[in-house]
């Protein structure tokens, strides 16, 4: 066969293979935006404790739609009026930060940020849920990830996951002490249950992770820093 | 190329299996026991591995391998005799690598969370060596329709092994099946626990092992010196 025969027959090829390729892209992209929509939803009503497994559809949009206010802060804490923060493209306003309230009958219960950080082979994606004191954690979530499963895959467990319930952000003079993941259990290296309260479990064979987690979290909470500083004066204020 | 005909017309329906002829009906079956590709041919054994800890995930890639095979076999068996012997493997790849981004993009619109369990294994299938193997060895040089039963027997074959392999690990690992618990609460309550050995790979080599054994003997089948 002639070069040129060959030529042609990949290029035919390419092209077949190029057409079917966007066309499957094309005609699947508004099913697979509104699937990531519900997992992000999904998984912001699962770090405030909103989710329930059995939950439908159009039940779990229901119920972020009437529980789940988003707002948009910016890097100073000031909140940004009249934004939506799912609409946010970090890529193009990085001084732009998202924040999700959980709201009980008229009062915030909860906020929740999304967090981010490089573990060992991916970034991780998850959600952060503090108190309304805006010191216990409510919970946090990673749904993103591309660890190892069975190692650093662990962070999307629940046994890793309900290990940050109840820690705390603050130490006792009220400045930002965040939450380390230990090697081993933290129960053993930090008896005190006063120091316990800012560690927790770390995964055995994956201490890349962990340290990743802990980083991102100390990072993301210094970034949310300025805005939760002006909520706690303003609790300071009122009561 | 082939000597023998093509199955007569309508022929694909299961109902119509019988009226296969001598060959196509081997094409079929052949690669479900006696050349099965993971057992016999010991192919593919890493995505039997991978994705085999749940029922679901095992259906989920396997119906996924078995379109992606039917497929290819198909695409690559009308083209065979165009095809540049040159540049035939670069060509096979390409038309596998595009069905299987295709079957990646479907389970993401339609099976979201199970694609996010099966994560980079569905991206992987381009290099299951089954479906590589079979448009090599079978659809280069066979008819449409043969080449469609090879592709769907040994898509089959793979998916009773994957499947297989699932329920011992899912069963004795996390005592349930397709999700739901199936080791009643009574046993556990005089002391039974789930084995974690079968949640972590090595419990996958050592089941895999032992279907390997198992169906050896039953088929006598010998690897050659």
């Amino acid at each position: 066969m002639s070069d040129f025969r060959v030529l042609r027959f990949a290029i035919i090829v390419c092209l077949g293979c190029s057409v079917v390729l966007s066309a499957a892209a094309i005609g699947l992209r508004d099913r697979q935006q509104a699937n990531l929509i519900l997992d992000q939803r999904r998984n912001i009503l699962k770090s405030v404790g909103l989710f329930q497994p059995e939950m439908a559809e159009e039940e779990l949009n229901a119920t972020y739609n009437e529980r789940m206010v988003g707002l948009v802060v910016r890097a100073d804490g000031s909140v940004v009026e009249g934004r939506n923060p799912t609409e946010l493209d970090p890529e193009q306003e990085p001084d732009l930060l998202p924040v999700y309230q959980r709201v009980d009958d008229g009062e915030v219960a909860a906020y929740t940020i999304p967090v981010s950080g490089k573990g060992l082979w991916s970034t991780l994606y998850g959600y952060f849920a503090l108190d309304a004191d805006l010191n216990t954690v409510r919970g946090i979530t990673f749904y993103q990830h591309g660890e190892t499963p069975g190692l650093g895959g662990e962070i999307d467990k629940p046994w890793f996951q309900e290990n940050f319930v109840g820690k705390k952000i603050l130490d006792d003079a009220g400045n930002l002490r965040s939450i380390t993941v230990v090697k081993g259990t933290a129960a053993d290296r930090y008896p005190d249950p006063d120091e316990l309260v800012h560690y927790v479990d770390g995964i055995s064979g994956a201490t890349i992770t962990s340290n990743g987690v802990t980083a991102l979290l100390e990072a993301e909470l210094t970034r949310y820093r300025p805005y939760f500083e002006t909520l706690r004066n303003g609790m300071g204020r009122t009561t | 190329m082939s000597t023998t005909q093509a199955p007569p017309k309508g022929s694909f329906s299961l109902a119509n299996l019988v009226k296969l002829d001598k060959k196509s009906k081997a094409a079929l079956s052949d690669p479900m026991s006696e050349n099965n590709p993971i057992t016999v041919q010991v192919l593919g054994i890493c995505s039997a591995l991978a994705v085999t800890v749940q029922m679901q995930t095992a259906v989920v890639m396997s119906m996924a391998v078995i379109s992606v095979l039917c497929l290819s076999n198909v695409v690559i068996s009308l083209m065979r005799n165009h095809i540049p012997s040159r540049i035939r493997i670069i060509v096979q790849l390409s038309v596998i690598a595009s069905l299987v981004i295709v079957a990646d993009q479907v389970l993401r619109a339609y099976l979201y969370d199970v694609s996010k369990q099966l994560s980079v294994f569905v991206g992987l299938i381009i290099t299951n060596c089954i479906i590589m193997g079979r448009a090599e060895a079978f659809a280069m040089a066979n008819p449409p329709g043969k080449s469609f039963l090879d592709g769907l027997g040994n898509g089959i074959g793979y998916s009773i092994i994957l499947c297989a392999v699932a329920f011992g690990r899912e069963l004795f690992g996390a005592g349930s099946l397709f999700g739901l618990q199936v080791v009643p609460q009574f046993l556990y309550d005089i002391g039974y626990v789930n084995m974690g050995l079968m949640v972590v790979p090595p419990g996958a080599f050592i089941l895999l092992g032992l279907i390997i054994w198992g169906q050896r003997t039953m088929t006598g089948y010998v690897e050659e010196n």
